[in-house]
């Protein structure tokens, strides 16, 4: 018994190894786990506060382009909200809000990004607190960004468009061609088009909006347009290369929309389909 | 160890941690070369200093860095393993004569010959498994060995630049 004690002993700096290997890869793969713990990423509290810090201070130097942004969006609002309110010379019908879908949106700061991993994440400076659940959806006024993961307090960990888990419901908007949009690791403005089948005609330029089909966001925001479209080497679909629309190097301020109807939507689809 | 000195190591610590994160973070050139200068607070522990308070040191390290790369775990394995492998490493590379004690192994104390034996293989150990984990599940290699490369040599000049302009030499000859 003492000899195994004295073996073990002398081998004491390799078993500490084993064990903390094998405790970084748990946290790893928990981690990357859609369920995984919130509170070891940087939208804990702590963190969260340092990279606030942080941000506040950065923002500073990016005024100028940040409000450039804001006004363009605003712009684009005007210009809707103008064709929507009602034209004096005829009759409206309000339709009843039931059959509308009823999305909800939220503003929100980032405090913290990555670019150049494969697994990419974003903070933000909003949590549970203010009303941000994760599986919400998020974008900015180029287009999409990503999807919340979890949420602390305080401030929410989003899963970035430019992490190669992260799969998004999209279209082609002038021919309604569906499929789904998935970062391929390689350039922080490209990413690949999925299972758009080979019969189908796909010319560069074309634009790629979300399909709605998911219930995470609503349909049409902008993906980013078709850069090039080739038959895939073996598989029955098309290999299509997207320029996205997002500029993720600089992103400062993002929207998150809620789609209130999407745990009925899911629990139906659960029920009927299967998951 | 004094207490001077394990001050000295917990100020040291506390900077490299502060500049990996709030600086170096958003610092990747041309897209593929990282700089992670943390590497070299481990590299420059004194030398007689067991493995077990070294894995332990660079698990913390790592965890922490890990927190504000949204990356967890990826900084804690990789740290570990160059904490593991430092001290045999040192034990074969031992100059004629040995080591002094109360020397750390540092660039000006060891001269650039020794150092770049010494540093590169556990550097390039530690950002090779750094980013194979980074593309589990994919295919991309040639971006890994770009990455791997490039942040290499980025995290290698840096340090150089680093240890040349900021410690003191501490031989007494």
């Amino acid at each position: 018994m003492q000899q195994i004690f004295l073996f073990l002993y002398r081998l004491r700096a390799f078993l500490l190894f084993i064990a903390l290997e094998l405790l970084a890869v748990g946290i790893i793969f928990t981690h990357n786990s859609p369920q995984g713990a919130v509170f070891f990423n940087s939208s804990n509290k702590l963190v969260g506060n340092m990279l606030y810090v942080k941000n506040n201070f950065l923002s500073y130097f990016s005024l100028y382009s940040t409000n450039q942004a804001l006004a363009e969006k605003n712009a684009e609002l005007l210009n809707q909200l103008d064709q929507l309110s009602p034209v004096l010379d005829s009759a409206t019908l309000s339709v009843d809000s039931v059959l509308a879908n009823n999305f909800e949106f939220w503003s929100a700061r980032v405090i913290n990004n990555s670019i150049h991993l494969n697994q990419n994440y974003i903070t933000l400076n909003k949590g549970r607190r203010d009303g941000i659940v994760p599986g919400m959806g998020v974008f900015n006024e180029q287009g999409v960004v990503g999807r919340v993961k979890g949420t602390s307090n305080n401030y929410a960990t989003v899963i970035s468009l430019l992490n190669t888990d992260l799969l998004i419901s999209s279209k082609i908007r002038e021919t309604e061609v569906f499929g789904s949009l998935k970062w391929d690791g390689l350039h922080s403005n490209e990413a690949k088009l999925l299972y758009v089948p080979r019969h189908v005609k796909i010319d560069p330029g074309q634009e790629i909006v979300t399909s709605g089909y998911n219930a995470v966001f609503p349909e049409g925001i902008p993906i980013g347009r078709v850069k090039s479209a080739n038959p895939g080497t073996e598989t029955n679909y098309l290999d299509i290369s997207v320029t996205l629309s997002v500029n993720f190097s600089n992103l400062k301020f993002i929207y998150l929309v809620k789609n209130d109807s999407r745990e009925e939507l899911d629990s139906l689809e659960m029920e009927t389909v299967g998951p | 160890m004094t207490t001077g000195k394990i001050l000295k190591y917990s100020l040291g610590f506390v900077i490299y941690f502060l500049i990996q994160v709030f600086i170096l973070k958003d610092l990747v050139l041309f897209g593929y070369a990282f700089s992670f200068l943390y590497v070299f607070f481990i590299l420059g522990l004194p030398h007689e200093m067991p493995a077990i308070p070294i894995m332990l040191i660079g698990f913390f390290m790592g965890i922490l860095i890990d927190l504000f790369y949204d990356s967890l775990g990826m900084h804690a394995a990789s740290a570990v393993l160059l904490g593991f492998l430092r001290n045999p490493w040192i034990q074969v590379n031992t100059p004629t004569g040995g080591y002094d004690d109360n020397v750390p192994p540092t660039l000006l104390n060891m001269g650039m010959g020794w150092y770049l034996f010494y540093s590169i293989p556990l550097i390039l150990i530690h950002h090779l498994l750094f980013f194979y984990i980074d593309i589990l599940g994919t295919e991309l290699y040639l971006p890994f060995v770009i990455r791997v490369a490039g942040s290499l040599a980025f995290t290698f000049i840096l340090g150089i630049i680093v240890q040349a302009v900021f410690y003191k030499k501490e031989r007494v000859i």
